[in-house]
């Protein structure tokens, strides 16, 4: 037999085996409602769970981009100081990091599709308890008992298929959030751990260890040659030096004031023609 | 006719897109027991797809089983299979008594 039918039948079936046990169908219809608005919290709480869970692979997604850049800025100086050996590390780490990255980045239009799908679904439901509550009224003032029942199937069988894929969707939500929050929290503890700090080089961050010390090193030997140039030139001309150089940056600084303010009038008038015509 | 697509309601589809429907439901049984994930994907969206386009939404104050129902657009076959096996939906999923 057909997939589609199928299917179909096995949402029919339940909602028989359902109408078989009612003794009053009537009272029932009281009992179905609360149900159904039972069921519109579960969709609303697994909209909200779906929610959670993508704001929290978004914040992710934006660590290991930073993560990322991080590592390409390390490259990038690892080049500038001639160490190609680092350079090709860093890299290396980034491809890792932005392996993770894009595997995220699908997590997370996955998550985007199933809470877009989730928020449909629960306005559908909440519609048709909407006219079920209506219907349900309408029954019980019109029709007697004995009338009722065929109205009432109907009703009943109808809004229990919507129940019953709605059911569905929500378990099947439920479940990539759970995988999803499994993911999430182990790239949460290596996050934390720093364990994407140092992908490669199994210490911590030894790239960048080597970065700062290559680093380091410059600005020592910059320091010493600056304090050797200040010895030769020897200290009271020091002294002196300093005490023009600031005379004359706080001369330059009220020249650019005194510039700025003139071209301030003239910046401010030229919109105002443009307006005008 | 009436057809469900899960997750999206339900559709009142003409009797020539049922005869369509009939051939992928064909192709759909066959990829799922022989398990072929991507036959069961292109026949599923196709299927999806023509329903979509051109049935017509059932209004929300209407209460009708649907003729056929379609699986979720991203189901896989092992979704299907185990839907099928089971025979039944878990009893608190559809909220009734």
């Amino acid at each position: 037999m057909s997939v589609m039918k199928r299917v179909s039948l096995i949402f029919r079936a339940k909602a028989n085996k359902a109408l078989d046990r009612m003794e009053d169908p009537r009272e029932t219809l009281d009992y179905s409602y609360q149900q159904q608005v039972e069921m519109l919290t579960r969709v609303r709480r697994g909209v909200a769970d779906v929610a959670t869970s993508r704001k929290r692979v978004e914040l992710q997604m934006t660590s290991l981009q930073k993560e990322v850049n991080r590592r390409d800025g390390q490259a990038r100086d690892a080049l500038s100081k001639g160490r190609e050996d680092l350079a090709r590390a860093a890299l290396q780490n980034k491809a890792g990091l932005q392996g993770q990255l894009n595997d995220l980045q699908g997590q997370y239009s996955n998550l985007q599709e199933q809470e877009e799908k989730l928020t449909l679904a629960s306005q559908r439901l909440q519609a048709k308890v909407d006219a079920f509550r209506t219907r349900k009224e309408t029954i019980k003032a019109t029709y007697t008992a004995a009338e009722a029942q065929t109205r009432i199937n109907e009703a009943f069988s109808g809004i229990s298929e919507e129940m019953g894929d709605i059911g569905l969707a929500i378990q099947r939500a439920e479940d990539k959030t759970a995988q999803m929050q499994a993911r999430a929290g182990a790239i949460d503890e290596l996050l934390a751990s720093g364990a994407l700090e140092d992908h490669v080089g199994g210490q911590q961050d030894a790239i960048q260890a080597e970065l700062d010390k290559l680093g380091a090193g410059n600005e020592i030997e910059s320091e010493l040659a600056r304090m050797k140039g200040e010895i030769a030139a020897g200290a009271p001309r020091q002294i002196e030096a300093n005490a023009n150089g600031d005379s004359s940056a706080s001369g330059d600084l009220s020249g650019s004031e005194a510039t700025q303010a003139a071209e301030q009038p003239q910046a401010a008038e030229q919109p105002q023609a443009g307006d005008g015509s | 006719m009436i057809v469900r697509i899960l997750g999206e309601g339900q559709f009142q589809v003409a009797e020539d897109v049922a005869a369509k429907l009939t051939g992928l439901d064909a192709e759909l049984d066959a990829a799922v027991s022989k398990q072929d994930e991507t036959a069961f994907r292109a026949a599923l969206g196709a299927a999806v797809e023509l329903v979509r386009e051109s049935g017509t939404s059932v209004p929300d104050d209407t209460f009708v089983t649907a003729d056929y129902i379609l699986p979720f657009s991203d189901a896989t076959v092992g979704e299907v299979r185990k839907l099928l096996a089971d025979g039944t939906i878990g009893s608190d999923s559809i909220g009734l008594p």
